[in-house]
């Protein structure tokens, strides 16, 4: 599939890869070199015979390996995406419950408010202001790049992932709290509930012992949709804070009409994604053993 | 106590639905006076340089000294004209797709679930930074079109579960035997009674749009200037964005406003649309 929809990129990547006055044996060769001369079903066979090696070619741009240029890209938005999605977790999962469980109180009505207003606000927006407040009003960080070296220079990289991670995390946050609250209230209206408080136990206790495993089940589903979706929609905040990690590799290679690079980044994507999808189904069966006897989830 | 609950919550829901409809009247009404009356040519050089707000320019002016609350006012009709074509195109493709399936073979209805649920995984926005790089030119046509294909997607499957869902009933079965036609049935059983649920997922979407538009003209992606998205603007204003914080603020502030209006809108829509939701709980 994707192979179909990237082929139907109409400009030759020749073409592209020469400019405007190259000549026509110019463009003959550069075919040769890149295989677009080649049949479609040739270009297929060989494609998913690379993918099966893991081979993803050689961008035509930069010559450089497909594989090492991603494994670069994702030192950046590994970290990105998961420290961001933890801090996400660590705001939304209090503030969710307190907003469902005060529902009644003023705090609990401006949780949910405040959500409202996280999920209306584009991310690229709420990184410029998160820029112009820590960064150009504050000074605290900053406002954008990533040192050259990497990691390697730890302090200056880590620094430089401190107001990306924040953008990340409040736009999770903003969504993931609604799932939150909504599960507490259903946890909070349920009967194993009402019976434990009738047994004896104090309201606090009833909903630590058994409102968090059942009202986990339906959330960890939410967590790795959107730790999918973060981690494909990296792209806009690596551009705010000029990061160079995978989402901007993609645009780049987008612009320049660089195949291998967008194949190569939309494979190691999905592959990315269906783990993720795996890994949730799995702590969640972990989490409800109901769960445990069915058949895969449809 | 329950009564009590109850009652709060309509008239709670009934505020949202007014709050919404304030907000989205708001940038129609807007969006209609800048067919006809604009404070100043948008592309005229009308003061000075990034000035900040003052009465003459009540959002300053942009990098080349254009006035920025003529680009903020346009901004919301391309909003709307986005927001709603996305919305109709994705509606149009993913109704279609999901009627089809429902009525489809086991084999195709399979086919269709398990490609749909592969599309879902992928953001709306990077379904459409696709399509768009698979034209030719960018336009508004061709963002339209790319953030309409990525909602269809989700139109589809939701239109295939609600479809499937109706057609279990006994009125269908009862049209079957009576001789009523499969496209009968999809126009005078399937879309009335699925209509409202697919309404207020359309407004969830039009904000969904909006908000993609506005990212993919962030991204370079989207219409051409002079088309003044509001995307494309917050883009130009980051980089001024240490002379002229206005600039990074004003369009977002007319973005989020749109987005919470529709949201709030299908709240209150939803919350009158489905009785069970007003009583229980």
């Amino acid at each position: 599939m994707l192979f179909v929809l990237l082929r139907l990129l109409p400009g030759d990547p020749a073409n592209a890869l020469l400019g405007v006055g190259a000549t026509e044996a110019q463009i003959a060769a550069a075919r040769t070199q890149v295989g677009s001369d080649q049949p479609l079903l040739t270009q297929f066979v060989s494609f998913v015979g690379n993918l099966a090696r893991f081979d993803l070619g050689t961008s035509f741009v930069s010559k450089a390996s497909v594989l090492s240029e991603i494994g670069n890209r994702l030192s950046v938005t590994v970290p990105l995406t998961i420290l961001g999605f933890l801090l996400a977790i660590v705001i939304a999962l209090p503030l969710g419950i307190i907003a469902a469980v005060k529902a009644d109180r003023w705090y609990g009505a401006a949780i949910s408010i405040v959500s409202q207003l996280g999920i209306a606000i584009p991310v690229f927006w709420l990184g410029i202001l998160i820029v112009t407040i820590f960064a150009i009003n504050l000074r605290l960080f900053p406002s954008g790049g990533f040192p050259l070296k990497g990691w390697a220079n730890f302090g200056e990289a880590a620094v430089a992932l401190a107001l990306p991670v924040l953008t990340v995390a409040l736009v999770i946050a903003a969504s993931l709290l609604r799932y939150v609250r909504s599960a507490t209230q259903d946890v909070i209206g349920s009967d194993y509930i009402r019976t434990a408080r009738a047994l004896g136990s104090g309201f606090v206790e009833a909903l630590v012992r058994h409102g968090i495993r059942n009202g986990a089940v339906p959330v960890i589903s939410i967590l790795g949709i959107e730790l999918a979706t973060t981690f494909l929609g990296a792209v806009v905040v690596e551009k705010v804070f000029a990061l160079p990690g995978l989402g901007s590799m993609l645009l780049l290679a987008i612009q320049q009409r660089d195949y291998p690079n967008v194949q190569g980044v939309l494979f190691i994507s999905t592959l990315l994604v269906l783990l993720i999808g795996f890994a949730a189904d799995l702590l969640q069966r972990f989490i409800d053993p109901r769960l445990r006897g069915r058949a895969g989830v449809s | 106590m329950s009564a009590v609950v109850a009652s709060a919550r309509r008239s709670r829901s009934s505020l949202t639905l007014w709050l919404g409809l304030l907000l989205v009247g708001l940038h129609v009404a807007v969006a209609l006076l800048t067919l006809v009356w604009l404070p100043y040519d948008p592309t005229a050089l009308t003061g000075g340089r990034l000035a900040p707000p003052s009465l003459e320019h009540w959002a300053g002016t942009d990098r080349l000294g254009r006035d920025f609350f003529t680009q903020i006012m346009i901004g919301s009709r391309i909003a709307l004209i986005v927001g709603i074509s996305a919305v109709a195109i994705g509606g149009l493709i993913g109704v279609t797709l999901g009627v089809l399936a429902a009525f489809a073979t086991r084999l195709l209805d399979d086919a269709l679930a398990a490609t749909l649920d592969i599309l879902i995984a992928f953001p709306t926005l990077l379904i459409a930074m696709l399509v768009v790089a698979a034209s030719d030119t960018a336009s508004l046509g061709t963002a339209v079109l790319a953030l309409g294909i990525a909602l269809s997607a989700i139109v589809a499957r939701l239109t295939r579960i609600l479809a499937k869902r109706v057609l279990l009933m006994d009125y269908i079965t009862a049209a079957r035997t009576s001789g009523t036609s499969w496209l009968g049935i999809v126009f005078q059983h399937v879309l009335p009674n699925i209509w409202p649920t697919l309404s207020v997922n359309f407004a969830l979407q039009f904000g969904l749009a909006v908000i993609a538009e506005a990212s993919l003209s962030y991204l370079g992606l989207g219409a051409p200037p002079p088309n003044a998205s509001w995307g494309r603007l917050l883009q130009e204003a980051q980089g001024t964005v240490y002379t002229a914080p206005i600039g990074a603020i004003a369009p977002g502030i007319a973005l989020v406003s749109l987005v919470i209006g529709v949201n709030l809108l299908a709240d209150g829509l939803r919350d009158i649309g489905d009785p069970t939701r007003r009583v229980s709980r």
